[in-house]
């Protein structure tokens, strides 16, 4: 247990021993020779995912998701829209395999199908949330004063709705009942609405981080060896606010899904015939008594992606630190 | 050298008298802090001045204003609350405060550079070592990256980092405090500066190491032709390595004087203080001598010298006239109303 990484979850004595024996007092010494190409962050961050297991785990589950999200069609030749009374809750057996809904619908098709909508909201919220929050916070934060005080308040306004209100309201506006929305509208919308209420947080996530982060010395030091201001926001000051934003962002995915199930469950979110796994989640939840797998298999699909997201994060996290390395 | 000195009274056109191609030099800075509780007048009137291949060593207890110089030079003091209220700081005759940021950030790195007190925190921690040093050759020399790599090895072997390829792709929580202070080193130096500010870069070492950057960095300066200007508040420090030092308080010079003349004959009581206060082997297993009370509280300084609430020598004049810095002998001068007493008698 001499390597302090061996602490962390994600990474693994195993495979790192080989090039981490003799470390830390002459780290990187023996490795050198090879190191001929200088690298910048990145290029040894990824060098260090390489060796994670949990990263290739966790990247081929997400990269199984996307490509079911992408070609469902690939994966199941079943019906996700159209269903027949009479198989209505029949229990998974050799031909459906994860049986069928209450409509008489093939389950493993919807959830197969329902990967779409879930991780497209799911991840493009995240990412505009990331994004826009981030921007604000970085802005507000090493900016400070009357720029600080306008977007502080601006995102106090917006961290004032409560989320299912505004969503609500958001929602009935552009998607009430009665409008024709196409299924990429609706996800549109939902996505706004997710992005809309929710960066607030990460914009306040990423100014303390910012705040903390410039009185370092090495932003000082950066500035008194001539660095432009673009320069030590995107070299100094970003790579060391990140991790935060990383980690929060990769939990953000699930409680997106989660979200996107609510606005579903309240009739202003996704709508049949569009499936995703928030939808088949609040069908099921009337027949957890009698028909268990109804809710099981469409809440592991969820629950898988969204772990695989944060063992992602997390191992991006630690091969962004080099601490941990 | 350092024949010129001017002032804190510099009638307007004092100026003219001086000889030309100084490389920096800082006249009757002033600078406040405003804070919420008032106005602290934490500079008020330094007038130094480093030429090429020349170290000042500036000299003073925390507080006295030895940094906010310093950073006012570099135009890294935050304003607010940091306000320059008066003076100039001219490289190569230039008035730095008047110029653009664009230009004074060019300045930065290539002509003035400055080292801090705690390296660790002045490197940045997600970077390796070297990517930080070779920055500096790609971003403003724009070298390829395997040039800018070879360049930041030898500027990591020229501050004797021991096999500098192998600590090339360390990051700075791997190497040593008094590595990190060479790379910090090494980083300061790579766009070849004309002045170095070293702010109390042996703070944060144990003793054996700080002779050791102390003689690196002597050794540099020397062999660039380097101006130096040593901020520190040791002492022992500077001894071996300052051509002149310049002691602050409260925001002013009180003392300039050659190394040698200062540490044999201090012609300020605040001086004096500080050398009598310096542990000495001979009187072990006595109290050790201090300098009673406390710096002024730079909000209200007390009329006249600053010191003279603390000098031993104070006279009522003291309280009521501020002693301007006067020459008193061909390579020094004091600000204190008796340095002639203080220094003709033995």
């Amino acid at each position: 247990m001499s390597d302090p990484s061996t602490a962390s979850i994600v990474s693994t004595p195993r495979i790192e021993e080989p090039a981490q024996t003799g470390a830390p007092a002459n780290a990187g010494l023996p490795e050198s020779d090879r190191r001929n190409k200088p690298r910048g962050l990145l290029g040894d961050a990824w060098r260090d995912l390489r060796r994670k297991p949990l990263f290739w785990i966790s990247a081929t589950f997400i990269l199984i998701f996307l490509v079911m999200a992408a070609f469902p069609q690939l994966f199941t030749s079943g019906d996700a829209v159209n269903g027949a009374l009479s198989r209505s809750r029949v229990e998974p057996s050799a031909d459906a395999w994860f049986g069928y809904d209450v409509q008489g619908r093939d389950v493993y098709a919807r959830v197969i199908y329902g990967a779409r909508a879930s991780i497209v909201v799911a991840v493009i919220s995240v990412i505009g949330t990331l994004l826009i929050g981030g921007t604000m916070g970085i802005i507000a934060g090493y900016r400070g004063g009357w720029v600080d005080a306008l977007l502080s308040r601006i995102a106090d306004v917006f961290f004032g709705l409560p989320f299912v209100l505004g969503a609500i309201v958001i929602l009935t506006t552009f998607n009430g009942s009665g409008t024709s929305n196409s299924e990429w509208k609706i996800m549109g919308l939902v996505i706004m609405s997710l992005v809309v209420l929710s960066w607030p947080v990460v914009m306040r996530l990423m100014r303390s981080s910012v705040l903390a982060t410039k009185e370092a010395d090495y932003i000082v030091a950066a500035r008194a060896l001539g660095a432009g201001t673009g320069r030590i926001v995107l070299k100094h000051l970003l790579p060391n606010c990140l991790a935060p934003l990383l980690v929060y962002g990769t939990i953000m995915v699930g409680s997106f899904i989660g979200a996107e199930a609510t606005l579903s469950f309240l009739g202003v979110g996704l709508k049949s015939p569009v499936v995703s796994w928030g939808i088949m989640i609040s069908e099921a939840q009337n027949y957890i008594r009698v028909s268990p797998f109804l809710l099981f298999f469409p809440a592991l699909f969820l629950v898988v992606a969204v772990l695989s997201f944060v063992m992602l994060g997390e191992a991006v996290r630690e091969a962004l630190d080099p601490k941990l390395r | 050298m350092s024949d010129i000195l001017v002032s804190e009274q510099s009638a307007p056109g004092a100026g003219s008298g001086r000889p030309a191609g100084r490389l920096l030099e800082v006249e009757d800075l002033r600078v406040e802090f405003r804070t919420r509780d008032g106005v602290a007048k934490v500079i008020n009137g330094v007038t130094y001045h480093v030429d090429a291949g020349e170290t000042l060593a500036v000299l003073g207890e925390s507080g006295s204003g030895k940094s906010v110089t310093a950073q006012t030079i570099m135009g890294i003091l935050d304003t607010p609350p940091g306000f320059v209220t008066g003076g100039q700081v001219r490289f190569h005759g230039k008035d730095m405060l008047k110029m653009s940021g664009e230009e004074r950030r060019r300045i930065r790195g290539e002509g003035i550079a400055m080292i801090f007190q705690d390296s660790l925190s002045a490197l940045n921690p997600v970077f390796t070592v070297g990517f930080q040093v070779a920055e500096q050759f790609r971003i403003r020399r724009g070298l390829s990256r395997s040039d800018a790599k070879k360049r930041a090895i030898e500027m990591l072997d020229q501050v004797k980092i021991p096999n500098a390829k192998g600590r090339y792709s360390n990051y700075p929580h791997q190497f040593s405090g008094g590595m990190r202070q060479r790379a910090m080193i090494a980083m300061s130096l790579a766009l070849d500066p004309e002045v170095l500010i070293a702010d109390e870069p042996t703070t944060a070492l144990d003793v054996t190491v700080q002779a050791q950057i102390m003689d690196l960095l002597g050794e540099l300066q020397r062999e660039r032709q380097m101006g130096m200007i040593l901020i520190t508040h040791d002492l022992g420090v500077v001894a071996d390595v300052a051509d002149r030092i310049a002691v602050m308080y409260a925001g002013r010079i009180v003392e300039e004087a050659d190394v040698y003349e200062l540490y044999g004959k201090p012609g300020h009581p605040y001086t004096l203080g500080l050398l009598n206060s310096i542990p000495r082997m001979d009187e072990k297993g006595q109290e050790l001598r201090t300098i009673k009370g406390l710096p002024p509280n730079l909000m209200n300084i007390p009329p006249g010298c600053p010191f003279n609430p603390r000098c031993p020598m104070a006279q009522p004049v003291c309280r009521e006239k501020v002693p301007p810095l006067l020459q008193i002998g061909a390579s020094r001068a004091s600000a204190c109303h008796f340095a002639e007493e203080l220094v003709s008698r033995d």
